[in-house]
């Protein structure tokens, strides 16, 4: 049986906001951060984009990709840590836009930044088993970071959705394999109604993000017997450059293998889109045959692994919707006040 | 704003852009007519999803919104001319000094606004300039 990615859509706000604009609030060194980070500017949503939108937006590029009938849909599933709504699935809202519903399954998918993997991971056992014909897995947030602190300068927004079935004659890139490593650890959390996440700082690298992406992609690794020179491209989870960079050369893959996908030092840390951000980048430019290494990573923590080969149809697809670069290209930059307003920080009488 | 199954009713309309065509005079509704205002009882009615590619007809800037509205001001509504024909309200959706008359608009999905922060939320489609 073969699964895969039949079609994808990505959609990034046109909104960026400076690293220098941020720091320049709290007083903190902008060239210290940039280094350090990694990340120059972070993707903002509209006053009136929320997880919900970028969902539909991404949900409705993957579809104009594929070109396939909506009422195929057998499951829609959304990821994010941030649902407009905590009772009421993102999900059905995302399937009625594309003209999916009613004959169809949909749930919302929460595991910080991994909950849009986690989807596909549903979509590929639902596909896989002929329970449904094709299933669309979404990661889409607009984060929060607290104003000051250390989250504010990479939290961000966008999303990206993905079109899986198992017809050899559509699918566009074979998922050959999947693997995940998952423990309780609690390195990054937001209790119901605050409106802002805590984490554990420091904790979140080595317990966190370094334990669970190691072992996930090493896990996959093993499983199928390949090794990192066998593949053309590499994704890592992005919550900022340096930590995808440093988990590439831990694990033996090349800065040359990472950067088609390495998006974050211009759109910042998207969170349930910024695995799946990074594999539509590299789709976007990949040829026939070339092969895709990609891990997510939740906090709380688990990590999610993927082997992918692409396929010939993928030049057909590849241009009948934005690529991410042309999605990143000609942002609008503003200030911290009107980043504060756009992101409901400004409470209106 | 208004009511839920107010608002529920239209959703098809204000997501989807589905209209009705009169498969007689091959005229398009926006939003939908149950009967063809040329061809009355002789008219076949068929369901149509628009494109929602249009050009703007009209436009105003709205500095003082109404309830709900006061986060998104100031914002452009304007009279759009879908390419099939019929005409809608929408806010459009970019710079207010970029907006003109004839200018080229798509449609994007966005908020339409909420009841409140207990309240639904409206979502629907806006529109921005073509190129955008």
């Amino acid at each position: 049986m073969t699964i895969g990615i039949v079609s994808y859509g990505a959609y990034v706000p046109r909104y960026r906001i400076k690293i220098e604009e941020i720091a320049r609030l709290w007083g903190d060194n902008a060239e210290a951060l940039k280094n350090g980070l990694m990340v120059y500017e972070k993707s903002v949503p509209d006053v009136d984009e929320d997880a919900a939108t970028i969902a539909v937006e991404a949900a409705r590029y993957a579809m104009a990709r594929s070109g396939v009938d909506p009422s195929r849909i057998g499951a829609v599933y959304t990821g994010s840590e941030s649902h407009p709504y905590a009772v009421k699935p993102t999900s059905t809202i995302v399937a009625q836009a594309i003209g999916a519903t009613p004959n169809m399954t949909a749930a919302d998918f929460e595991f910080a930044c991994k909950a849009g993997t986690a989807a596909v991971q549903a979509c590929m056992g639902l596909v896989g088993s002929g329970m449904i014909d094709l299933g669309l897995a979404i990661g889409a947030d607009v984060s929060q970071g607290a104003p000051g602190d250390a989250l504010e300068y990479t939290a961000a927004a966008g999303g990206v959705a993905c079109l899986l079935g198992r017809k050899e004659s559509e699918i566009a890139a074979i998922i050959e394999g999947t693997y995940s490593f998952t423990t309780d650890t609690p390195d990054f959390w937001r209790r119901e109604g605050m409106p802002y996440p805590e984490h554990g700082g420091r904790f979140t690298g080595e317990p966190g993000y370094f334990k669970h992406v190691i072992n996930g992609a090493k896990g996959l690794l093993d499983k199928l017997g390949t090794k990192p020179e066998d593949y053309d491209y590499a994704v890592f989870h992005q919550p900022n450059g340096k930590f995808p960079s440093k988990a590439a050369k831990m694990l033996g893959f090349t800065r040359t293998q990472i950067t088609p996908g390495l998006v974050v030092p211009k759109i910042g840390n998207t969170y349930s889109a910024s695995c799946l951000m990074g594999i539509a980048a590299t789709l976007d430019q990949a040829k026939p045959g070339d092969r895709i290494f990609a891990t997510a990573f939740g906090s709380g923590a688990g990590s999610d692994a993927f082997s992918i080969t692409v396929t010939d149809k993928i030049e057909e697809i590849q241009n009948r919707a934005p690529t991410v670069s042309e999605l990143i290209k000609n942002p609008i930059y503003i200030d911290y006040a009107r980043y504060a307003r756009h992101k409901g920080k400004i409470r209106l009488a | 704003m208004s009511s839920v199954p107010r608002f529920w009713r239209n959703l098809g309309s204000r997501y989807n852009l589905e209209g009705t065509r009169c498969k007689e005079c091959g005229e398009y509704f926006y939003p939908p007519r149950n009967v063809c205002v040329n061809c009355r009882r002789v008219g076949q009615i068929e369901p149509y999803k628009f494109k929602g590619t249009g050009e703007i007809v009209t436009y105003t800037l709205i500095h003082t919104a109404a309830e709900g509205f006061e986060n998104q001001a100031p914002y452009t509504l304007a009279i759009i001319k879908l390419d099939e024909g019929p005409r809608l309200t929408s806010q459009v959706v970019g710079n207010p000094e970029k907006m003109h008359i004839g200018m080229r608009v798509r449609p994007v999905f966005r908020k339409l606004g909420e009841d409140g922060e207990h309240g639904m939320i409206y979502y629907g489609t806006k529109f921005v300039p073509a190129d955008a």
